[in-house]
């Protein structure tokens, strides 16, 4: 019988409960469901309109080239066919998605003029009165291709010499803080500690792109509203995201635009991108129509961003009693050929490490490296789900290697209530070790007295609440050529370098480092300036005003 | 470009449309028809979210060619209520057998269709008649439960 | 020629809403005249529940039934901002804000009826079936409609409220790391068994039996729809899908399902669950979101499988036959472990 049990453990953490809620823990009816049985909960694509046109896109078989020209013309008395987009009809055709939290710099064309990084880059936008016609004529655009070097390992991308995916990061690499081609986490002295630990144990994961694979694929009907104004039924997972993206590229006040969405057939993390929604409201602005872009299944799985690869590094230091005391990562996400969301994956990756275990020595070096390949996005567990796999099959190795049951060296070395983290916070509200120990029973794994007896609210704090006291710090990869400063205030002045002093023991939960408060966002290297925008002159960029800025990631400012 | 006209039964009532050159049903039944339920989740027959019946037959809408449907009988999941929720629809809420929603339609018509032809299937007999219908939420597991609820002549916890 | 079984663990935490914190949420509630809620939320529902954990919150925290409560969601136009759904972001954070809104409304819904039995409103019970009576004397009271009511047309109040919820932006250490990345983590433990066959290089999921701490488990059926659906698409990560099947290298990629695998309901394997709770304290009522760890525990527990199996190390996901088959051939055939 293929039917799996389910099981409430309501004796654990019972007394931080409130057992007694009404609504709350009931197996409440979904509100939606009914709408799905009966075929009608509104998709974007479920609603219908007049004059429908269809969109699809011409793009690149190369994973590099640069553009020599595109000839429309051919495309543009194709039957059916009422416009072609390129880039010049792009308002603003320069954007990374989160300019809108003042990360990183404008890197990735809505429709690309000049130059493309990846196969499948979009180069221009037929719309037409049906979908079969806009399929034959995007295949009708003539665009004369000079292919270029590429690259598609990231360790190969960050060599020296590498072909430069983006003129904006010439290393290939994004660039932190202003000052580092990665970012760092430093917590104690990892070299120390290997020279002392008892094993040694090293492994090299990598695990590959996927798709997000949702039912429904990406896709937004735009249509002329009342009053100037633009509805967009869209699929995306962030409405307000992608409203501001399409107010930023199209140059218009985002209260002219409409955003309509919130029943979506899975998404996994796939649907926020917003590039839909720009191209169809652009293309009803256009033509005065409404207009549907949609990827079709070979799109949403080869053109559509997946999650990223990523290849991890782990090199652990052991004691013979299976305390880890020394972690050691270097990590490379697989951005492709634009940063979109893997920049900050990687924040989100070191602030995770390493993993929900209380080891007192971490270090870990994690880039976003750019590819010639389909830039990558957000997925389900993003930033996370690759770090994991690595930790635990590397925790496995490390097992072996020490002789003891995988899940007696997990709750040895499992994170308590209390402990200090490698990112400098203490834990509170733990559990891992109740999820180890349930497992374990239902499995019939016979575990230790002390694995049996353990608790995540008992054994920490402490010393282990301490701070280390010495962190090894250094100065490895930094980058010159790119401004401190805000993204949104070009003049700031560059931090200076910090001074690797060990600092002395401070308070638990506080800082024990003595250095200058980090300041902003990379600004494009001064030397370099922008690649020429395109083929004809588009106005120059307006000076920044009206994008929705919802808050700022830029500088990590100080709050 | 000449539209062809088609006239068929869907869901008991009968309906006519015209057909563009080469445009599939599932084109036909949502923007020539205004049927929503089937749904576009490939286009290339690998997914079953567009599956409707034809003559009692699951087929995906997709790929078949509007035209050859003149005097068919369709039956879509906008038709599975009548008075009353189908109790295939019953199951699937009781079961929580959908998430967001968009295999559902197509899941439904695969389910009615081996209800309709085998009221008592086996696990084995569910799985085979679900395994063109991809679903990325749920796990199948909800779905086979709610079908075989229905094949078993009620709810099952 | 043989199968052979093995049995990987792993055990994960995962961190809930946006790293560093910085994304906002609003929910807008009020009630029409006859005491029926409305939230207004831009949320966004992927099919993971939103429009019903919110609707059961807000019933919760007016003390109204469920059915009296509808979750309206996403129209720019009247839904106030919300930063999106993803990050396991939904329920904390749009949880929260609807509880904050909730409560504002509920607090004039009992000022109205306090009006109207002439008490205090600090004297006033909701019985959660329709009813605001006062504490210990159940017969002094006053449906929610007729309060509703009275506000709007007697005592000229609005029955509404506002929420938001943001934690605020956290700085990073370029030096050191230094951060606060989440306020707080949901914690999941698996053992997944496999049958590798020696001859093909198939390995098969054949049972798994997992923990995983979800805060509170606002409504049960919502959260095992979430584990059982992760569980399945964790699985498949480990042995079926890539978009680069030869990674780096993009040749053979997937245009279409024929070619891009994925688990059918023929291939799931039994999945016995276990819940447990320990409440976030800045969740609401504790909740965190179980949407993504659902899935990670499974790609590494399906790796130590095969390796328990027959000894073969996989670390470059996905599963396949051809990289089982090729350790075997490495190490000159099967080498169970049996560890576990």
């Amino acid at each position: 019988m293929s039917e799996g049990m389910i099981e409430f453990r309501k004796e654990f953490f019972a007394d931080e409960r409130d057992d007694t809620l009404k609504e709350i823990g009931r197996p409440t009816r979904r509100q939606d469901i009914l709408g799905h049985v009966t075929g009608r909960s509104p998709f974007y694509d479920d609603h219908l309109f007049q004059g429908l046109l269809h969109m699809r896109c011409a793009r690149s078989p190369h994973h590099a080239a640069r553009i020599r020209r595109i000839d429309t013309a051919e495309a543009e008395r194709s039957p059916g066919v009422v416009r072609v987009l390129t880039g010049r009809d792009v308002p603003l055709n320069l954007n990374t998605l989160l300019s809108l939290l003042d990360f990183g710099i404008d890197d990735e064309p809505l429709l690309s003029t000049d130059r493309v990084r990846y196969r499948g880059e979009p180069v221009a936008a037929v719309i037409a009165e049906t979908e079969a016609q806009a399929r034959a004529a995007a295949a009708k655009v003539r665009i004369e291709w000079d292919p270029l070097p590429h690259v598609l390992d990231v360790e190969e991308a960050i060599r020296p010499g590498a072909p430069a995916v983006l003129d904006v990061y010439p290393g290939n690499r994004f660039v932190y803080h202003g000052t580092y081609d990665h970012q760092k986490l430093r917590y104690g002295d990892v070299e120390a500690a290997f020279r002392a630990a008892d094993h040694i144990v090293e492994g090299r994961y990598q695990m590959s792109p996927i798709e997000q694979a949702p039912i429904e694929t990406c896709g937004a009907i735009a249509a002329p509203e009342t009053n100037d104004r633009f509805v967009c039924y869209t699929s995306t997972q962030a409405l307000f995201f992608s409203l501001a993206t399409t107010a930023k590229v199209l140059q218009t006040p985002s209260s002219r635009l409409h955003f309509i969405g919130g029943t979506v057939g899975g998404g996994f993390g796939g649907k926020v991108d917003s590039v839909h929604e720009p191209l169809a409201v652009l293309g009803a602005m256009l033509t005065g129509r409404p207009v549907k872009f949609m990827w079709d299944r070979e799109e949403e799985m080869q053109v559509g961003a997946p999650r990223g690869a990523e290849r991890w590094y782990i090199k652990d230091g052991v004691m013979r009693d299976g305390r880890i005391v020394a972690r050691k990562f270097t990590g490379y996400f697989d951005s492709g050929a634009y940063t979109r969301l893997t920049s900050y994956a990687v924040i989100k990756a070191v602030g995770h490490l390493p993993g929900p275990y209380t080891i007192p020595n971490v270090h870990a070096d994690v880039s976003c490296v750019f590819t010639n390949r389909t830039p990558a996005t957000a997925m389900r567990g993003f930033g996370i789900t690759g770090v994991d796999f690595a930790i635990e099959a590397h925790m496995d190795k490390v097992a072996e290697t020490v002789g003891m049951n995988p899940i007696d060296l997990r709750i040895l070395n499992a994170y308590r209530d209390g402990d200090m983290k490698a990112h400098r916070r203490l834990a509170k509200n733990c559990a891992l070790i109740e999820c180890c120990q349930v497992v374990a029973e239902k499995a019939g794994v016979q575990l230790s007295n002390a694995s049996r007896a353990a608790s995540s609210r008992q054994g920490g704090g402490g010393d282990r609440a301490l701070l280390p006291a010495y962190t090894a710090l250094d100065q490895a990869g930094r980058v010159s050529g790119f401004e401190g400063g805000s993204y949104a205030r070009k003049a700031a002045r560059s931090r200076p370098a910090p001074q690797p002093v060990p600092p002395a023991p401070g308070p638990i939960g506080r800082r024990a480092t003595t250095q200058p408060p980090p300041q902003s966002a990379p600004q494009r290297p001064r030397a370099a300036e922008p690649p020429p925008a395109a083929a004809a002159t588009p106005p120059p960029p307006p000076p920044r005003q009206g994008p929705i800025r919802f808050s700022s990631l830029s500088g990590f400012r100080r709050r | 470009m000449p539209k062809k006209p088609v006239t068929f039964m869907l869901n008991g009532a009968e309906q006519a449309a015209f057909a563009d050159d080469g445009q599939n049903l599932l084109d036909l039944l949502r923007r020539g028809v205004g049927d929503l339920a089937p749904k576009y989740g490939c286009g290339q027959g690998g997914c079953g979210a567009c599956t409707v019946l034809i003559d009692g037959v699951p087929h995906l809408s997709c790929l078949v060619l509007a035209e050859t449907v003149d005097g068919r009988r369709i039956e879509t999941a906008s038709g599975l209520a009548g008075a009353r929720l189908h109790p295939l629809q019953e199951a699937f809420m009781a079961h929580f057998a959908a998430q967001c929603g968009y295999c559902t339609p197509g899941m439904l018509m695969a389910a009615k269709a081996l209800l309709d032809q085998n009221p008592r299937p086996s696990r084995e007999e569910v799985v085979e008649a679900i395994s063109g219908n991809l679903c990325r939420c749920t796990g199948y597991e909800p779905i086979i439960e709610a079908i075989l609820s229905v094949a078993n002549g009620g709810a099952r916890a | 020629m043989a199968l052979h079984r093995g049995r990987g663990f792993a055990a994960i935490n995962y961190p809930i809403g946006m790293n560093l914190g910085g994304d906002p949420s609003q929910a807008l509630v009020h009630s029409n005249p006859d005491g029926k809620f409305t939230v207004t939320l831009s949320s966004i529902d992927l099919g993971q529940g939103m429009k019903s954990v919110t609707r059961q919150i807000a019933a919760e925290t007016l003390g109204i039934p469920v059915e009296d409560v509808y979750v309206d969601t996403a129209d720019s136009d009247t839904g106030p901002h919300c930063m999106g759904s993803f990050a396991s972001r939904g329920t904390h954070r749009v949880g929260n804000a609807v509880i904050q809104a909730a409560q504002e409304a509920r607090a004039v819904m009992l000022e109205a009826a306090a009006e109207e039995l002439e008490v205090d409103p600090g004297d006033l019970v909701t019985d959660g079936a329709g009813n605001i009576h006062v504490r210990g004397a159940p017969s002094r009271s006053i449906t929610t409609m007729a309060a509703c009511q009275a506000a709007q047309f007697r005592q000229g109040r609005t029955v509404s409220g506002r929420g938001i919820f943001l934690i605020p932006l956290s700085e990073v250490d370029p030096d050191t790391g230094e951060m606060t990345p989440v306020s707080c983590f949901a914690h999941a433990a698996m053992i997944v068994e496999v049958e590798v066959d020696d001859e093909t290089g198939e390995v098969r999921v054949t049972d798994m039996k997992s923990a995983y701490e979800v805060g509170r488990a606002l409504n049960p059926k919502l959260v095992e729809q979430q584990l059982r659906g992760g569980a399945w698409m964790g699985m498949s990560h480990a042995a079926w899908e890539t978009t680069e099947p030869y990674y780096p290298d993009r040749a053979h990629g997937p245009v279409d399902f024929t070619s891009y695998l994925m688990p059918g309901p023929g291939d799931i394997a039994p999945h016995h669950i276990s819940i447990l709770e320990r409440p976030a304290p800045d969740g609401p009522f504790g909740g965190k979101g179980p949407g993504e760890m659902c899935a990670n525990p499974v790609l590494p527990a399906v790796v130590n499988a095969v390796y328990d199996a027959v000894g073969v190390r996989i670390d470059e996901l996905p599963v396949t036959p051809e990289k089982v088959l090729r350790g075997l051939r490495a190490q000159g055939g099967a080498r169970p472990r049996r560890r576990l």
